[in-house]
């Protein structure tokens, strides 16, 4: 499927559909969206990649390999869910909220870090998978 | 800090999984970080069973969200105690499967996926919520179903595909359980369906979704006509892996039967006659199936069914005698059946083979050995007075109170049963003469293993098999714990206040 026209699409649709992710991701809070969606979203974007340039560019894209996101995702959710309970002696999950929203950005709270840790576990996992996959057919 | 000690048995599980995870290709590190993490794991679970016992039901909101809307974490004392028990048997079977699994498994994240196994278990003990309990099964199937696979080898995908479908099943029967009752009721806080269920009126869809909650958990702990997926599938993976398959899978699901039965769906006299028929049923047939397996594996697997039957037969007759027994063998049964899988695993790592016929002679060559393993397989039959047969005599006690004499017979009929078992299987693998099998190459016999790694293999055997021993010598403390776990079931008013009042 090495086709130019592909090959040239997939160079300009990597960072949209990846700042695309990361826009599902934010809008996840009280709209539709969250981190599993954007997580696929942003697996999707490295998966059309590797079809049009091949798994060995893809591979070297990412620098290091997928199956370290899972851990390091499943960290962060983990951590933002340990907070109020080592911090602050609230039970385990509480959201926790900055006073002050921040500009431009807004609100910050642990909710965020708990979705960005899926948002991460889910490319970990689908990357993790579609490489396996293909490199065994 | 402390208030939240109930939740620091099941977070600890997670951390240990998620670092496990990032030290994936190093083998040694690996079993070091399980062992350990599983010794602080059960220092936890003591702490926590000695802070329910001494200051009563525990209980966390998830979230902060206060009762019947949010998820509740619970530990009265039978939660409690189980969380030690799978602690327990946590670390002996990760001690044991750093010894026994070999390094291609682990590099492929087997300790990763065991802690998620124990988290789920840990998790299903802990929940007092019923969706939520669903998803702790959830969990527990899906790392079992790693578990089943890693390896890859032929039977193992064949017994896999079987324990999954069987198990996916329970899980979707369960869910419309759920479902059904959450539909009449409009809570899954189990304290809150205590409370809603007995003022329902439609108590023909309460019975329903009270058949539907049997069979979805039936399937799970292995009762009689659901429980063909266990022995058709436990046999096939490594042996570590069946030790924690055998100590608790099953018992998740009687436990969440005891749980359902004793505070949500209650005093139906059908019901009570349908578990009694079924926990009969299921004595027989494990028992009969056990006497006519070859497989020193498939004997136990259907040991297992067998001794699932004490406990529902405790369940069904629902008096504070019957459900202590039922709690107390619960309690002797995640021991003696870890411990079980492990010396079926050690004596294939000494033998080569785990057929009856072909097994012989390793009393005469390993006589202390021999001895160590005799005492769980004592326990198991009940010989006075190791601990297999004080929950029987509650359950005989009870039996003979609620004139079940069906249920007496069949008692002593099972565990006549287990005897035969348990001398046949001794006379077979331990006295008869040696038969000399020819030797198999590539294979790492127990006497070619470095002393390190054989006493990885003996110790958690000697731990459980001290506990064991322990259980049986130091009843009076067992029964006690089971008569205040019994009392609290029957009195479920206690779990209920400890869950409601904690609104803030």
């Amino acid at each position: 499927m090495k086709t130019i026209i592909l090959r040239t699409a997939s160079n300009y649709l990597l960072p949209i559909l990846l700042l695309f992710s990361i826009f599902i991701l934010l809008r996840g809070h009280y709209l539709p969206g969250g981190g599993f969606v954007g997580g696929l979203i942003a697996s999707i974007a490295f998966v059309l990649h590797a079809f049009a340039n091949g798994l060995k560019d893809t591979k070297k894209l990412l620098k290091i390999h997928p199956g370290f996101l899972m851990p390091l995702g499943l960290a962060i959710a983990f951590l933002s869910g340990l907070l109020p309970v080592l911090g602050f002696g609230e039970p385990f999950m509480t959201g926790l909220w900055l006073e002050y929203p921040i500009p431009v950005i807004g609100a910050i709270g642990t909710a965020l870090f708990f979705d960005i840790g899926v948002y991460i576990v889910v490319q970990g996992v689908v990357l993790t998978i579609i490489i396996t996959i293909s490199e065994s057919a | 800090m402390m208030q939240q000690l109930l939740i620091y048995p099941l977070l600890l599980q997670l951390f240990l999984s998620i670092v496990l995870m990032f030290a994936w290709g190093k083998v040694n590190l690996q079993r070091i970080i399980s062992i350990v993490g599983s010794i602080v794991g059960l220092v936890f679970s003591g702490m926590l069973l000695y802070q329910v016992l001494t200051q009563g039901t525990q209980t966390m909101q998830a979230g902060n969200w206060a009762a019947p809307f949010g998820i509740t974490f619970v530990a009265d004392a039978f939660a409690a105690t189980l969380v030690l028990l799978t602690s327990l048997a946590g670390l002996a079977v990760s001690c044991y499967s750093s010894a026994s699994i070999i390094p291609a498994r682990i590099r492929f994240g087997y300790f990763s996926i065991f802690h998620f196994l124990v988290l789920g278990l840990i998790g299903a003990f802990l929940t007092g919520d019923i969706f939520n309990l669903y998803v702790w099964f959830e969990i527990i199937i899906i790392s079992s179903f790693v578990l089943i696979t890693l390896g890859g080898e032929k039977a193992q995908i064949e017994g896999a595909v079987k324990y999954f479908t069987l198990n996916f099943l329970a899980s979707i029967i369960f869910l419309t359980a759920i479902a059904v009752l959450y539909g009449l009721t409009g809570s899954l806080n189990m304290a809150d369906l205590a409370v809603l269920v007995p003022k329902l009126e439609n108590k023909t869809l309460v019975d329903v979704a009270a058949i539907l909650f049997l069979i979805g958990f039936g399937i799970k702990s292995a009762v009689f006509p659901l429980y063909f997926w266990l022995p058709a599938s436990y046999h096939t993976p490594p042996s570590a892996v069946q030790a924690i398959f055998g100590g608790l899978l099953t018992k998740v699901g009687v436990y969440a039967l005891i749980r359902i039965f004793s505070l949500v769906f209650l005093g139906d006299s059908f019901l009570q006659e349908t578990l009694i028929v079924i926990a009969v049923l299921t004595l027989f047939s494990g028992g009969i199936g056990a006497l006519v397996q070859k497989n020193l594996r498939k004997v136990f697997s259907y040991l297992i069914i067998c001794h699932i039957g004490f406990m529902i037969v405790g369940l069904a007759m629902f008096t504070e005698v019957a459900l202590a027994g039922a709690v107390f063998y619960l309690i002797h049964d995640i021991v003696i059946k870890t411990n079980l899988f492990m010396i079926s695993g050690l004596i294939y790592r000494i033998k080569g083979t785990v057929q009856l016929d072909k097994l012989g002679g390793l009393y005469d060559k390993y006589p202390k050995l021999s001895l160590l393993m005799l005492i769980p397989l004592l326990s198991l039959v009940g010989i006075p007075p190791l601990s297999g047969f004080w929950p029987k005599i509650s359950l005989f006690l009870a039996a003979y109170d609620t004139q079940n004499y069906l249920v007496v017979g069949m008692v002593v009929f099972a565990s006549l049963l287990t005897l035969i078992v348990v001398a046949k299987l001794w006379a077979e693998a331990f006295w008869k003469k040696d038969a000399e099998l020819p030797e198999r190459s590539h294979f790492l016999y127990f006497d070619k293993l470095w002393i390190s790694r054989r006493i990885q293999f003996i110790a958690p055997i000697v731990l459980l098999t001290l506990v064991s021993l322990y259980i049986g010598f130091g009843a009076e403390h067992i029964q006690q714990l089971s008569t205040r776990i019994a009392d609290e079931l029957i009195n479920h008013k206690q779990y209920i206040d400890a869950v409601m009042t904690n609104r803030n």
